[in-house]
């Protein structure tokens, strides 16, 4: 019977070890392993993005890459995007725009705007709508987060951290 | 999800014993997006799951205009699209690398993985055989290649040995005065299954005036990925006219053999393969005057 696999990551900037099964996805592993369960699970087979982390500067559906494939690599998960001054300016824009209501999808919203945003400062509408294909709301509709992601460039933009 | 052994070979040579060992109980894990799916689904059980990341070969991107491209299996798609000079050179090419998933997909999802997959509906397979590419797959007497065309034998399945894996895609440099494009049919603008694709590629006369050879391949419209030969050499030697696009286009269209399912009709898929054999024929020949 496989056993578990030693496995060291660096989580949002910490090194971290973990045992898992080669089985566990990265999902099962940050929720159930390691209580980070910021990150959430909607359908489990890489449609919906609500289980998006940043992996190696990457945005990766964390329900398709195994537990064990995280040897080495860098991590980042809704739960290290705010700073201890507050939350990140995607959050609040998030929360000014109400581009929120029951709350699943928003985590694999913000890193994946996050990983966006750190790479162009500046997209436009049609690039942020592109950018978010893969991440799907079945709630408020798109325009409110669209707003956001626009709002949150220019917060940035106008006062970078 | 059953339970899996997990292993990470550093060589072509180590994967190969790997499979060797484990035959049809083992499978090669690149971007994980087809197999882990598969395998927590239930479709798919394995003992062992082999990830060639870390084999160079497979993860190897490199691009010489003498040469050509050689894409490592598990290279995924954004490297591909990222890089500049691949870019410039394959457009037909990046056309499916940025559309299949969304960006979570194509940050690890590989060209080589889509082929292995072998779904009838795959974006990448139809450029890849307009653009004359072989596999080079590695088994335990060494490597043989194989052009794209023959490696799909049936809807999930390939022509592969189960002691055998796929290394690379190697794709000829550009020709002179060649084009590509791939265009799909979805209801959504992103993150569908195709209903139905077309892959063509054009090598114009050296007055741009007429087209020297074509290739046409399809997607969604049979068990495989479909090379219509016939459909291509319809042009060879043809001005370009709206007429001979159209014999083309209606050679493509007497090859599909769809089925009606959930994603369309038979009557819906075979129109869908005309209007997009005429589209990306002109686009192909568009791309192949200004390069």
């Amino acid at each position: 019977m496989p056993g578990k696999v030693h496995v060291q990551s660096n989580i949002n900037g910490e090194d971290t070890d973990f045992l898992c099964e080669p089985r566990q996805s990265l999902l099962e592993v940050l929720r159930d392993v390691l209580s980070l369960t910021g990150t959430k699970e909607g359908c489990n087979d890489g449609n919906c993005g609500a289980c998006t982390v940043i992996m190696d500067g990457r945005i990766v559906d964390s329900c398709c890459v195994l537990g064990v494939e995280a040897q080495g690599k860098q991590l980042t998960t809704i739960e290290g995007i705010a700073s201890a001054d507050g939350l990140h300016p995607i959050q609040q824009a998030f929360l000014e725009n109400a581009s929120l209501q029951c709350g699943i999808c928003t985590p694999g919203f913000i890193v994946a705007v996050k990983a966006l945003l750190d790479r162009e400062p500046k997209p436009t509408e049609q690039r942020v709508r592109h950018w978010l294909a893969g991440n799907l709301c079945r709630c408020t509709g798109y325009d409110k987060i669209v707003r956001a992601v626009l709002d949150a460039s220019e917060k940035i933009q106008a006062s970078p951290r | 999800m059953k339970e899996i052994d997990y292993a990470v070979p550093k060589s072509v040579s180590e994967t190969v014993s790997l499979l060797a060992e484990k035959g049809n109980q083992a499978r090669c894990l690149a971007g994980g997006t087809d197999l882990l799916v598969q395998l927590r689904g239930g479709r798919r059980s394995v003992e062992l799951v082999v990830d060639i990341k870390e084999v160079p070969e497979a993860n190897h991107l490199s691009y010489d205009p003498q040469k050509g491209l050689e894409i490592g299996s598990a290279v995924p798609c954004y490297r591909i699209y990222q890089d500049e000079a691949i870019a410039n050179a394959y457009p037909g090419l990046i056309d499916a690398a940025a559309m299949i998933g969304g960006i979570q997909i194509q940050g690890r999802a590989s060209l080589g993985g889509n082929l292995c997959n072998a779904a009838p509906s795959a974006d990448g397979i139809p450029p890849l055989i307009v653009l004359e590419s072989t596999c080079v797959i590695a088994g335990p007497n060494g490597t043989r290649e194989m052009p794209v065309e023959d490696f799909c034998t049936a809807p999930g399945r390939n022509a592969m040995q189960d002691n055998e894996f796929l290394v690379s895609l190697r794709i000829p440099s550009p020709k002179q005065r060649q084009g590509a494009n791939y265009l799909r049919f979805i209801p959504r603008n992103e993150m569908d299954i195709a209903v139905a694709g077309v892959g063509s590629s054009v090598v114009l006369s050296a007055d741009k005036n007429s087209i020297e050879s074509a290739r046409i391949s399809l997607a969604s419209v049979a068990p495989t990925p479909l090379f219509v030969k016939e459909a291509g050499d319809a042009l060879a030697g043809k001005a370009i006219t709206e007429e001979a696009i159209e014999a083309a286009a209606q050679a493509a269209m007497a090859a599909a053999k769809p089925i009606t399912d959930m994603r369309g009709t038979i009557r819906q898929r075979r129109h869908l393969v005309g209007v997009l054999t005429r589209r990306t024929l002109q686009g192909a020949i568009e791309r192949a005057k200004e390069a």
